[in-house]
């Protein structure tokens, strides 16, 4: 293992997707992920890739889809209303089959919101956004190492797919620093390997050793034609979905309470934990890492002799609570813990209104 | 015996989807029968657009892909970075280039990407069935200016080609019509300076082609080209807006 070194979220995210083969980024300022682009225009050019600045995030993700179609690696960030204006590109790439990584380092809405950390993204990311029946494989990490090291995957993980990886980190884990130890470099694709890497890839027919044309799209105005395309994607996704799932379930067996929560919250959510064990309260923790696939298989290793009630603790009004309901499908009542607008629980006030909640679930 | 004429390589055998005496068929022509005569069919990339031209792809016979509606400029800005040597051209309409693209298509010219663009003019949306596009002319009928255009309503047509040379990056700016056998030459003539300049990586290049859509404009194919000649060129006048200097053209 690599020696630990002390970084900021947003620098190590973009330092472990350049280690994961990623040579090209296009992007447009947001807070607050704003040192990513910063960083990538300082590297890139440097380790044989190119950085642009975008005249705004439809252009970002529509330079995306260009680079990547003609064979390039590409990462892509930003921030809640950047990602908003992506979708329409995330909908074009799933369709066309085009693979890159996006990372939205989220904070507060609606609208332009605030610049505080927040999780009411959940549903714009696994939800989609876009129009029409897509998927994006979207992981949510807890600390800045799981995210580096699951940005150090996703490049690889997008080509072998051909479809977007998105990661969910919100504010916090972007603008905090904690030691992190980076993977190795992996292999980055020159200009003249695309060819033979990937055939569906524009390169210029003359570059395939089949002389055969490329074509990239996304029109079918057929209806068996797109039909049947959506079918196709729809048989990847459920392949994804058996082998996708990622979670930590902590302390369920015997618990009173299980919380469920991602990314910061998570963090949160163990602090409380041990304060209620030393009040005599078990509280067990399911912490989805991949939010789409969900892991509803978690849910099935519930203590269902102990257990009073699931409590969704979110920084939203409670989105990913109904991936929660549909997993616990009406094994146990659901409740929510939430505060939003760039608010953030102490860990003390989480373990007061889970002592209500436990109280009334009796 | 020495044929006199051939089918180009540039575009397959499949026929086109356009409507008769629609002029787009002559565009996606005499753009491949270029790329063809310079030997450069397998080394290009397209990319093409939301319009009447979305499936340009099945006709082009070169690599290429669809964009959404607006963006191919930044489509082709992406592609570059991932194939520096290649040659990259984007076929855009009116609608797609002039309205919802315009972001795209001003900073692209403003950076100076070397790709070539090549801008159908009919001023017209002809895919959603005859709607105004910003260059529909003063006066002119469509779906959603059923009294003709007024200034007060809409504006007046805009000029892309005078807009985008007004800009730095953007060193070859001409504007061409398809109404007659000696403006398709010249037309041609345009498409083969346009590559040139990315070859030799001077800058952006752009081709406006004034086009026809009988189907939305209600006339007859000769009707249109009469309609094109006597309405659309004295608005949009022909000619190279932009040339850059020691552009080496064969
Ligand atoms: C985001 C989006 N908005 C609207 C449309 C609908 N649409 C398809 S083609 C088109 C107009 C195309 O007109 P133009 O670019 O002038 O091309 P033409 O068909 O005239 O060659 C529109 C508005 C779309 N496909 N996508
Ligand atoms: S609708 Fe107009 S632009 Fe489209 S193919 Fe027909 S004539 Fe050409
Ligand atoms: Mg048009």
């Amino acid at each position: 293992m690599a020696e630990k070194v002390l970084m900021k979220g947003n620098e190590a995210f973009a330092e472990a997707v350049i280690r994961g083969g990623c040579r090209f980024y296009f992007g447009y300022p947001i807070t607050p992920q704003s040192e990513i682009p910063e960083f990538m225009a300082r590297e890139l050019k440097k380790r044989g890739g190119a950085f642009l600045q975008a005249e705004s995030e439809l252009g970002a993700i529509n330079m995306t889809y260009g680079c990547a179609a003609a064979g390039g690696n590409v990462f892509i960030s930003s921030s809640s209303p950047g990602i908003s204006l992506m979708q329409e590109g995330m909908s074009f790439l799933c369709s066309a089959e085009v693979p890159c990584t996006i990372l939205n380092v989220s904070r507060c809405g609606p609208g332009v919101g605030g610049i505080q950390p927040g999780q009411a993204d959940y549903y714009q990311m696994t939800r989609g956004g876009g129009n029409g029946d897509y998927k994006i494989p979207t992981f949510a990490p807890a600390n800045i190492q799981e995210a580096v090291d699951i940005l150090y995957e996703a490049p690889m993980l997008a080509d072998s797919i051909r479809n977007p990886v998105a990661v969910l980190a919100d504010g916090m884990l972007g603008q905090m620093m904690e030691p992190v130890a980076l993977p190795e470099q992996k292999k980055q694709y020159s200009p003249d390997e695309i060819a033979e890497y990937k055939p569906w890839a524009l390169t210029g027919y003359n570059a395939k050793a089949d002389k055969k044309r490329a074509v990239v799209k996304s029109l079918r105005l057929q209806p068996e034609a797109l039909e049947e395309h959506v079918e196709k994607l729809f048989k990847k996704y459920r392949q994804l979905e058996k082998e996708l799932v990622r979670y930590e379930a902590v302390d369920l067996d015997g618990a009173d309470i299980v919380f469920v929560a991602f990314g910061t919250m998570s963090r949160l959510c163990k602090e409380a934990m041990e304060i209620l064990a030393d009040q005599g309260i078990k509280a067990g923790l399911i912490r989805p890492i991949s939010i789409w696939p969900y892991p509803a298989e978690a849910f099935d290793k519930i203590d269902f002799g102990t257990t009073k009630v699931v409590i969704s603790t979110e920084l939203s009004m409670g989105q990913m609570i109904d991936d929660v309901r549909l997993a616990v499908n009406g094994r146990l009542p659901v409740r929510l813990i939430h505060r939003t607008g760039g608010m953030i629980p102490t860990s003390l006030e989480v373990v007061e209104k889970a002592k209500t909640i436990l109280e009334e679930s009796k | 015996m020495t044929p006199v004429f051939t089918y180009t390589k540039g575009m397959t055998e499949v026929s086109t989807s356009y409507c008769p005496g629609c002029t787009h068929g002559i565009a996606n022509r005499i753009i491949m029968e270029t790329l063809d005569e310079m030997g450069k069919l397998g080394d290009a990339i397209g990319v093409g657009s939301i319009g009447c031209s979305v499936t340009a792809h099945q006709f082009m016979n070169v690599d290429m892909l669809e964009s959404a509606h607006g963006r191919a400029p930044a489509v082709a800005s992406g592609i570059r970075r991932a194939q520096p040597d290649k040659l990259i051209f984007t076929y855009q309409g009116d609608g797609d280039l002039a309205s919802i693209g315009t972001a795209e298509i001003v900073h692209a010219a403003h950076r100076g990407e070397k790709f070539c663009v090549f801008f159908i003019n009919n001023a017209i949306y002809g895919m959603t069935g005859g709607q105004m596009a910003p260059t529909t002319l003063i006066g002119q009928r469509t779906t959603t200016s059923p009294e003709g255009r007024t200034v007060e309503q809409a504006g007046r047509p805009i000029r892309i080609s005078e807009m985008l040379a007004t800009i730095d990056g953007a060193v070859y700016i001409e504007r061409v019509a398809l109404d007659s056998p000696a403006h398709v030459r010249a037309a041609k003539k345009a498409v083969r300076k346009a590559f040139a300049v990315q070859e030799q990586k001077l800058g952006f290049a752009m081709v406006e082609f004034l086009s026809t859509c009988p189907s939305n404009w209600g006339l007859s194919p000769s009707d249109s080209i009469k309609w094109l000649r006597e309405n659309m060129i004295p608005y949009y006048p022909l000619g190279v807006f932009k040339e850059p200097e020691g552009l080496k053209n064969d």
